[in-house]
């Protein structure tokens, strides 16, 4: 009896330990390291690494580019989240009834998620270009002024966080359609029979239902407004002036460019918990005020 | 004890995947790897790939591994994160810039250390002095000259006989620059600018084009040991204010930051009538522009000026000396004037050195397409790149600053006065040994 109970444990653990390992040596090993590594000063050649406590943290508080970046960043997070859960849900609807040309629809507003950021960002530079990029010439056509979008600190985070958003939104389609068409057909005949308008429809039965979809979509959303930075690279290298300098940004140049990888690791600490503690309190508030089936 | 950093996770991954290989062939002594940034394949992999197959034919005994490793950037990134871990490919063509970074690592070995016969002495004199600026420090040399480049300045004679400018005649001044520029630049009824005069790209890495005007003012942005800046001196400041009214005070050259990748399509389809812009769009301006171009120096100020740029090989401090022997050879042959000549012929690169430019097959090359030529003309004006110890911080306080002030969020003199005071806090530890 105890053996076979043990036989199932073991059995178990054994199926769960390649996904802990890789978890272990991949996520959590390198997540502790970099608190480590956060206390120490940054190894060089001739200086080796020592014990600092804090000290980079005094340096992150004293880092006028930190501050920049962090709020780019929120404003970049605002930009992206509610509009690409907005835009993903409006073409989740659209697309989910019947019409023709349906599938060439889904599949135009799939695209850009199919794209590499980088191949997008490369279109992007060019459709923002002054003068000759369509953005210009569309405008041109309707007699405006000439705009440098990613050249002017007004109007370059915009710019890049349109990109973010547009391509955020046909990814999370995909999810909204899914729960759509998971929602049984003879809820929306009781609705047609009671005399419900579409919109009381959506609000009362759609939207409610879509809830835990939606919970799915903003833990996502709120990830990737923190992780998506490719397209700076080519748009805007964080400039003009650190106008588009974004977190995760930052942590590559301080990291990667600048070789100053204590900092890095204080920055990184930075970025981690705060996602950890918006993913928590995502998780705890919404939960609770959603309606699974 | 060794310190972990915080890419140590990734690091030790990444490293150990890339540093495999060149333990395992550490056991065959004249076997070695060389980094080198491309970031696609294409006809560049192609051409080191036909170097590498004639120098182990030339070479017996000698087996050389070409890793094509991404853009400069992504490059360093793997040649350091190697070091780290340990194992380093033996030889990495990376930015010639990077010579203080890597000193600080301690990866690299002086090349003074290979060099024994007279031959070899012989050799290292015959670059181009320009190109060994950025490549000795503190008396030793750190890198070898091979793929480099500067800045010059592309016209399109086409809009220059429309605006009744000599097609033929570039501006050779600052005052014939903006003169040049203002007839160049056309307005639509509206007020809208449907054709700049001059377009100078400042997006990424401002600092370099602005290397320009800085030297033609006269002024030398640091030192040679690459540990003091003057980004706020008269000379610095008088160039900056130049390029921020050409766009504001002129207005010949658009507002805000102009990116440097678009920059060459403006070029091509008219939307800009000069451009500064790298020797390496050389071929790039050959294949694409519909008009006739021409090429010149870059205009004088006090002086004439320019930056160099572009890459140099390094020798790891970590791989075996039986591989660093291996790999200097390898360098010194690949950059012999025969080679650097067909180098230049297949890629738009200056060749570094003055006896490849009497070699048949660039002769051939510049007869027919003599715009190649001026780069080398202008070589004898060229100073040092940009570079200092911390030299990605301390360059990207320039950038800020300029990028301040050409979006008009600072003052020309205030912009480059802090990035000054940041230039001086991040190199204060390397000014007390």
């Amino acid at each position: 009896m105890i053996d076979r109970r043990m036989r199932g444990w073991l059995h178990a653990w054994l199926l769960l330990l390649p996904a802990m390992a890789l978890l272990a040596l991949f996520t959590h090993w390198p997540a502790v390291a970099t608190l480590v590594d956060s206390f120490y000063s940054t190894p060089r050649a001739r200086r080796p690494s020592v014990f600092v406590g804090p000290d980079n943290y005094h340096q992150m508080l004293a880092d006028p580019i930190f501050w920049q970046a962090l709020t780019n960043n929120l404003w970049f997070a605002l930009g992206t989240i509610p509009t690409s859960i907005a835009l993903a849900l409006l073409m989740a609807m659209w697309v989910n009834d019947r019409f023709p040309g349906r599938t060439f629809v889904r599949m135009a507003f799939f695209t850009p998620t199919v794209l590499p950021m980088i191949a997008v960002a490369n279109i992007w530079l060019f459709f923002y270009t002054p003068q000759i990029g369509l953005l210009e010439q569309v405008r041109g056509a309707f007699g405006a002024r000439a705009h440098n979008w990613l050249g002017s600190q007004d109007t370059a985070l915009a710019a890049v966080t349109v990109v973010a958003g547009w391509k955020d939104a046909g990814f999370f389609m995909i999810f909204y359609l899914a729960a759509l068409q998971a929602i049984p057909p003879n809820l929306a005949e009781a609705a047609t029979l009671e005399g419900a308008s579409r919109w009381h429809f959506f609000r009362r039965v759609q939207f409610p239902l879509l809830m835990p979809t939606t919970l799915f979509v903003l833990v996502n959303a709120v990830i990737n407004a923190f992780r998506m930075v490719d397209h700076i690279f080519v748009l805007t290298r964080g400039g003009p002036d650190n106008a588009t300098t974004l977190l995760l940004f930052h942590i590559y140049m301080v990291g990667f460019s600048f070789w100053d990888t204590g900092y890095a690791a204080a920055l990184t600490v930075v970025l981690l918990v705060s996602l950890a503690l918006l993913a928590l309190i995502q998780y705890g508030v919404l939960e609770r005020r959603i309606h699974y089936r | 004890m060794k310190r972990r950093q915080f890419i140590k996770g990734s690091a030790l991954a990444a490293g150990s995947m890339i540093a495999m290989p060149a333990i395992l062939r550490a056991q065959a002594a004249t076997e070695f790897s060389f980094f080198f940034p491309v970031a696609v394949g294409g006809p560049i992999t192609k051409l080191i790939d036909k170097f590498a197959q004639d120098f182990e034919a030339e070479t017996p005994g000698m087996k050389v591994k070409p890793i094509y490793a991404g853009t400069y950037q992504e490059t360093i990134v793997k040649a350091l994160t190697a070091h780290k871990a340990g194992a380093a490919p033996a030889t990495s063509v990376l930015l010639s810039t990077d010579m203080f970074t890597m000193i600080d690592e301690g990866a690299v070995v002086p090349i003074d250390e290979f060099i024994k016969t007279d031959e070899d002495k012989k050799w290292l004199q015959s670059f181009f002095p320009a190109f060994m600026l950025n490549s000795q420090t503190g008396g030793k040399t750190w890198g070898i000259p091979f793929q480099r480049s500067t800045v010059v300045l592309y016209w399109n004679k086409d809009l220059f006989k429309e605006a009744g400018l000599d097609p033929d005649k570039a501006p050779n001044t600052w005052a014939e620059q903006v003169e040049f520029a203002q007839k160049l630049t056309k307005r639509d009824g509206a007020g809208n600018v449907t054709q700049w005069g001059l377009q100078v790209p400042s997006s990424g890495f401002p600092y370099w084009l602005f290397q320009g005007f800085s030297t033609q003012a006269g002024a030398i942005l640091a030192n040679q040991d690459g540990n003091k800046t003057a980004y706020d001196a008269p000379g610095v400041i008088e160039a900056l204010e130049y390029w921020v009214d050409l766009a504001h005070k002129h207005k010949v050259h658009p507002t805000g930051v102009v990116e440097w990748g678009t920059t060459p399509r403006a070029f091509f389809d008219g939307k800009c009538a000069m451009m500064w812009t790298t020797t390496g769009n050389l071929t790039n301006v050959r294949t694409n522009a519909k008009f006739p171009f021409g090429v010149a120096m870059l205009p004088a100020g006090k002086r004439r000026g320019s930056p160099t740029g572009g890459g140099n090989f390094y020798i790891s401090s970590k791989a075996p000396r039986a591989q660093q022997e291996a790999a200097f050879q390898f360098a010194r042959w690949i950059t012999s004037a025969e080679r650097a000549a067909q180098w230049c012929v297949d890629t738009g690169y200056v060749a570094v050195r003055p006896d490849s430019f009497d070699t048949p097959i660039l002769k051939k090359y510049t007869d027919g397409f003599p715009q190649a030529l001026v780069a080398r003309d202008q070589l004898p004006h060229a100073v040092a790149e940009l570079s200092t110890y911390d030299n990605q911080r301390v360059t990207k306080a320039l950038n800020d600053g300029l990028q301040a002030a050409l979006t008009g969020t600072k003052q020309p003199a205030q912009a480059l006065k802090d990035a000054q005071v940041e230039a001086d806090r991040l190199l204060k530890p390397y000014q007390r040994t």
